[in-house]
């Protein structure tokens, strides 16, 4: 062990090393890692969230699925209630139709039937005028017994 | 490769001998050749393998800690970048573990400290006789490879950490402070002088055993290294292949040394800053 100017010489050269290190060296690296870290951090968290939104999204999916089905199915009831409702109106509108159409031809019939019937009674009154003239040999005096022959019309 | 040396002895002193650089007793500069020129050149000469050496690897250490400073962004790291970053962090953590308070210098200091130390350590599992033989190739008398086999060095830098320590005990603790704790410790106070007595030396302790605990280790590492290489002068053999088996083993075991050294220097000057910092004594 021999000592010398070297020691003096060692202790500069660790100054400036130590000097250079604490300056350009730890606090970038130093400075890297932490934002690093705090990135790294930023993310995990970044993909916690995500994960709970996907499982927010698919329960909100899932769930809008049931109400759609549900309203679907309300739909489809409405419409058959409203598909039998429609049959049973038309039911009853053909039945009223049907009616009518029925009172109207029953009414013309009983029309006909009384004209007939008028018109009978006229041809009987005028055939029974007629025998009774025939019977006679004389002729009625149609006014004089007008009213002897329309009673006899009324009784026909 | 010690065939040209007139026996082992010399072979060793040789493999210890620095190569210095001062002025001759007739006046002149220049290298000294042998023991005996070094004494006379005194205090004022400098061993120039240990710092172009040790100046080197720690120009090595910033120049690559430096580019990945520069380069250090908040993606993925990759290849350099990853062991540097790596490097950092477990400075920070044994850092974090061992000083309590705030200061911006441990850290680097620490970092310095580890990554400087340990190549300057890794010199020591390069063959003894490959460098100094290339070297003598070009002229070179002597050159000591590893920067911590020499006492300079060592002592240099825990010189500058025992500073370091007065100056934070001062500035932390105040004179009065500091005085307080060199002399009411551990005896009562009217036994100040034996506590000054004691105290003192643990103090003085501190950067001594932390020079020395380097050097002696790598002084001794590279001494049974000498000597492993002394075995390969006889040519071919038994001696010659056991040689090589015990080169191999010792280098092997001198790995987990020389990072066990550069560690133990790095968390022993955090260890003495922290309680240089450290108020409530």
């Amino acid at each position: 062990m021999n000592f010398n100017a070297t020691l003096i010489g060692q202790t500069i050269t660790f100054i400036v090393f130590v000097w250079f290190c604490m300056k350009y060296i730890w606090p970038p690296l130093m400075a890297a890692l932490e934002q690093r870290n705090a990135r790294i951090s930023e993310g995990l968290a970044a993909a916690q969230r995500g994960q709970q939104d996907l499982e927010d999204a698919q329960a909100k999916v899932s769930d809008s699925l049931k109400d759609a089905k549900q309203q679907a199915q309300e739909i489809i009831n409405q419409a058959q209630k409203r598909a039998n409702e429609i049959v049973d109106e038309a039911k009853d509108s053909a039945r009223d139709e049907a009616d009518k159409i029925k009172v109207a031809a029953t009414a013309d019939i009983d029309q006909q039937v009384t004209a007939a019937r008028e018109h009978l009674r006229k041809e009987v009154s005028v055939i029974a005028l007629a025998g009774a003239e025939q019977i006679l040999k004389r002729e009625v005096d149609a006014k004089a017994h007008a009213d002897v022959l329309d009673e006899l019309v009324a009784q026909i | 490769m010690a065939g040209s040396y007139a026996n082992s002895s010399e072979y060793i002193k040789h493999h210890l001998t620095n190569l210095v650089y001062g002025q001759h007793p007739d006046g002149s500069w220049g290298f000294a050749h042998g023991a005996d020129e070094i004494k006379e050149m005194g205090f004022w000469s400098i061993n120039v393998d240990s710092m172009l050496f040790s100046v080197g690897l720690g120009c090595l250490f910033l120049w690559i800690f430096r580019r990945a400073a520069k380069k250090a962004s908040t993606d993925a790291p990759t290849g350099m970048q990853n062991f540097v970053e790596m490097m950092i962090e477990f400075i920070d953590d044994s850092v974090r573990g061992s000083f309590s308070g705030k200061n911006p210098l441990v850290a680097p200091l620490a970092l310095t400290i580890f990554v400087w130390i340990f190549l300057m350590n890794l010199m020591d599992l390069i063959a003894v006789d490959h460098i100094p033989w290339l070297a003598s190739l070009l002229g070179v008398p002597y050159l000591k490879i590893v920067p911590t086999t020499d006492p300079n060095v060592t002592f240099g830098m825990s010189l500058s950490v025992f500073v370091l320590v007065l100056y934070y005990s001062v500035k932390m603790k105040g004179p009065g402070g500091f005085f307080a704790e060199l002399a009411f410790h551990p005896f009562p106070k009217f036994m100040m002088p034996i506590n000054l007595v004691l105290e003192g030396v643990t103090l003085i302790a501190k950067p001594v055993s932390l020079a020395l605990r380097l050097f002696g280790n790598l002084y001794a590492g590279e001494m049974i290294f000498i000597l492993i290489a002394l075995m390969y002068s006889g040519g071919f053999g038994l001696l010659f292949v056991s040689g090589g088996l015990l080169q191999l083993g010792w280098a092997i075991f001198h790995i987990l040394i020389i990072t066990l050294q550069a560690f133990i220097f790095m968390t022993l000057t955090i260890v003495y800053l922290d309680m240089a910092s450290q108020t409530d004594h």
